[in-house]
């Protein structure tokens, strides 16, 4: 199948962003967004569809198996993982721009730091030994899967970088801490949670269908909800 | 007090585990990464992390993990290094454990899982995303001590240079890949870069960061590297797009089994017929040498199968469910009423930089730990051990790198004259390599092997680091070429057997332009 293929670019330090459109033909039903971009940059020649030449594509991947969210994106107008974006299910004519809440840095590469700074504000580490019970083993076991990709913080219409509000991807892993500790031992944690997540975030829930994982953002937040901000137990 | 400093490289389990080490010292570290840890392959672990807690009833024991890894890497490796690795092994998983590490349990008492090569249940699990999990745990408790000022991230940095003189590590070049601003570190540096996944590209279970560049700068600043020539095939890997697939061991862990299709059409457990007593849970180079044989064998389609098929709902929901999910994701296939197709693919390095039973490397104030380093798991690497030998080893660097701590300089450099490599001479530098480091060699393969990336090298038109990593390719190559012996993942066909006179690890060092390749027994130290 052939692709027309519309990437949203910007220089390194550049300040505007123009498209750069390539053709790219695969015979493989499988063939991802990320194959197509590693196969462009292996091009010894990479042309436009008007024949000009063009630098290499920047873009971030790791794993290629949905297991890290480095190669997070927008993909025909949707955040996604680019090694879980299949070429034949998106049609020919494919649209990818680098996720729009973080800064770009080059072409598809945005700086997510704030997305890790957010968890260090919210104090998120044990102050003991885990106890983990098995009331809440799913709970931890679901919040710790998060890859920290930043979808759902592409689509929340609340969050912004550098913004009070933290957004969805800073509620699985206090979810963990608070699976894990006496909710006596991280009350610090349960008040900025209050503060950054609870009272930032609308429940418009816009982040429940775009998870990578699969994780049920709802469940997560209800949870974090009620042992951070209501003090219900949950272990 | 001034502060004292120690650089890491690499955010993976062995860089954090060094991390927290460091910073529960007291010493401050440069954490440095090309991504943040959340990215790194440690992620990607599966089946579990080893060690004799002996919670399942089977009377199991430190000297029998000391036993298996021994006999597991055609004792390869020394004795010494082997019994530090295994005595605190339930220890390292108890650590975890108490980090908030979601290990499957029974009321708090760890369970364990079978696993290649070993007799007994030995292996720690989270499900079948036990690295994943481990990794958030100790990413958690390294933010404590970010947060504290003891650990500086640097997650979207590159080594680029390692500057060696007299023996001695002078300071090491970062890049900042966001603002392309370059760095020079003073003080000791601990090398956590991963495997050489780079130099097969496209064709690992790995990750892409793992470039082999950073091992390729050790390699020509003179840093003795071992044991090249022992790469791990995993048996039971698939190809998706753009990389192969694991099927994690703990798909047979749990009972499943695999099979090739005799020409009547019925199944032959190859495995399980000609080793009864561990059957498909032999150690991964004889699993994936049988499965080369049987596919190039007439007798039978040509196929290996992994059958799941009868395992039970209750393992499915609590220990494979990722694993399950990812196959029915990436093969439009669920394992739990159909076979799986499977090949071996290239998921893990035995050989690397050679480092002491305290992680230091020949030259001093650097030191390697995890899959960078060669050590523990000798000729073939038991599953399980692997994440294992990258907490401890991170955690012995660490504890050797304190006595080197310093003061630490950074310095932006305003010039530095950066090498990149190409992606046309990176894939002709992979697929001359696949073509003489497969499963099964021949001496006539591995010297066209030789030949071709001595005609590579002479090209003009390459680039530095592309010269340094065709060096360390001829490094893999002439050490294959040395062995003239069959042990562990290095099978000659002209050589079929072992011989006691290659008990002994291979080592390499680059010296004034020329490489230098030398055999010594796996207990001494140095050269
Ligand atoms: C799919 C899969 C499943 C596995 N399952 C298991 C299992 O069940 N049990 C087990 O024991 N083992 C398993 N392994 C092996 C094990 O996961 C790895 O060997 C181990 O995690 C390696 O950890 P590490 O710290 O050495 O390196 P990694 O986790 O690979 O980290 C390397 C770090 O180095 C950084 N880096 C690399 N190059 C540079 C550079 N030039 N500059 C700066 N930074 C750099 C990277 O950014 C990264 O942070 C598995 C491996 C794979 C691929
Ligand atoms: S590359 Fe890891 S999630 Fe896509």
């Amino acid at each position: 199948m052939k692709y027309n293929v519309k990437i949203l670019r910007r220089e390194r330090g550049g300040s505007s962003s123009f498209f750069d459109t390539f053709c790219y033909s695969s015979d493989n039903n499988a063939d991802t967004v990320a194959a197509m971009l590693t196969a462009l940059n292996f091009r010894d020649e990479l042309l436009d569809i008007n024949g000009e030449k063009k630098r290499p594509i920047e873009w971030e991947c790791s794993c290629l198996q949905k297991k890290c969210g480095a190669c997070a994106m927008v993909i025909n107008g949707r955040p996604c993982l680019a090694c879980d974006a299949v070429l034949s299910a998106l049609g020919s004519k494919i649209t990818v721009e680098p996720l729009r809440k973080f800064p770009v840095i080059c072409d598809l590469t945005v700086d997510r730091s704030i997305m890790f700074e957010n968890l260090k504000n919210l104090r998120l580490w044990l102050r003991s030994d885990a106890d983990i019970n098995d009331k809440c083993y799913s709970l931890n076991y679901e919040s710790s899967e998060c890859i920290g990709c930043g979808c759902c913080l592409e689509i929340c219409p609340n969050f912004y970088a550098g913004g009070k509000f933290f957004g969805m991807a800073a509620v699985p892993l206090t979810m963990r801490l608070l699976t894990e500790s006496e909710i006596k031992e991280c009350k610090d944690t349960a008040k900025l949670y209050a503060k950054h997540i609870f009272a930032g975030c609308g429940k418009s829930l816009s982040c429940k269908n775009v998870c990578p994982k699969g994780i049920d953002t709802e469940k997560l937040l209800v949870n974090a909800n009620a042992a951070a901000v209501w003090g219900k137990r949950i272990k | 007090m001034t502060e004292r400093y120690v650089n890491i490289i690499g955010a993976g389990l062995s860089g954090l585990s060094a991390a927290v080490t460091l910073s529960r010292k007291g010493i401050h570290t440069n954490l440095i990464s090309l991504q943040p840890s959340e990215r790194a392959q440690s992620v990607l672990a599966e089946g579990g992390i080893n060690g004799a807690l002996d919670t399942m009833g089977e009377n199991d024991t430190v000297s029998e993990h000391f036993n298996d890894t021994m006999k597991g890497g055609c004792y390869l490796e020394s004795e010494s290094a082997v019994r530090l690795l295994t005595e605190n092994a339930p220890e390292v998983i108890l650590e975890l454990y108490r980090l908030g590490t979601p290990f499957n349990n029974e009321n708090g008492k760890l369970s364990l899982r079978n696993f290649g090569g070993q007799k007994k249940k030995r292996t720690a699990f989270a499900k079948s995303s036990t690295g994943k999990m481990i990794m958030t745990a100790l990413i958690d408790e390294v933010r404590k001590y970010e947060a504290q000022g003891f650990v500086q991230r640097y997650p979207h940095h590159e080594l680029v240079g390692i500057n060696v003189s007299h023996g001695q590590l002078r300071d090491i070049t970062v890049k900042d890949i966001y603002t392309g601003e370059f760095y020079s570190f003073g003080g000791c540096t601990i090398l956590c870069v991963g495997g050489l996944n780079g130099f097969f590209e496209g064709m690992t279970t790995g990750t892409t960061q793992n470039t082999g560049n950073a091992a390729a700068l050790a390699f020509n600043a003179g840093v003795r590297f071992a044991n090249l020539e022992f790469i791990q095939y995993h048996p039971t890997t698939v190809q998706i797009s753009g990389k192969r697939m694991l099927v994690s061991e703990a798909a047979r862990g749990e009972g499943g089994r695999l099979y090739a299709v005799k020409k009547s059409g019925e199944p032959y457990y190859f495995m399980e017929e000609k080793y009864p007593e561990l059957g498909n849970l032999m150690p991964r180079d004889v699993v994936s040498r049988e499965m080369y044989f049987v596919t190039h064998s007439s007798e039978y389609g040509g196929e290996v199968f992994l059958d799941m098929t009868s395992l039970s709902e209750e393992i499915w929901q609590n220990k494979l469910s990722d694993l399950r999910k990812e196959i029915i994701s990436y093969m439009k296939l669920d394992p739990k009423t159909a076979p799986v197709p499977v090949s071996p693919g290239i998921h893990f390095f035995m050989g690397g930089i050679r480092v002491n039973d305290r992680h230091e490397t020949n030259i001093k104030g650097l030191l390697a730990a995890g899959e960078a380093a060669c050590k523990y798991h000798g000729a073939n690497r038991l599953g399980g051990n692997s994440m294992l030998g990258a907490v401890y080893g991170g955690k012995t660097a660490a504890e050797t790198a304190e006595k080197y701590a310093d003061p630490s300089e950074k310095i932006c450099l305003s010039q530095y004259n950066e090498s990149v490599s190409s992606p046309s001479i990176r894939t002709k530098l992979r697929d001359i390599l696949l073509g003489g480091l497969g499963i099964v060699r021949s001496e006539n393969e591995i010297r066209q092997m030789i030949d071709k990336l001595n005609g590579l090298l002479s090209r003009e038109d390459l680039s530095e680091i592309d010269k340094m990593r065709i060096e360390l390719g001829l490094a893999m190559a002439e050490s294959a070429y040395a062995r003239k012996e069959s042990r562990g993942a290095h099978f000659r066909s002209d050589f079929p057997s072992s011989s006691e006179k290659f008990r002994k690890i291979s080592v390499v060092s680059y010296k004034n332009g020329e490489r230098i390749l030398k055999f010594i027994s796996a207990e001494s130290e140095g050269e």
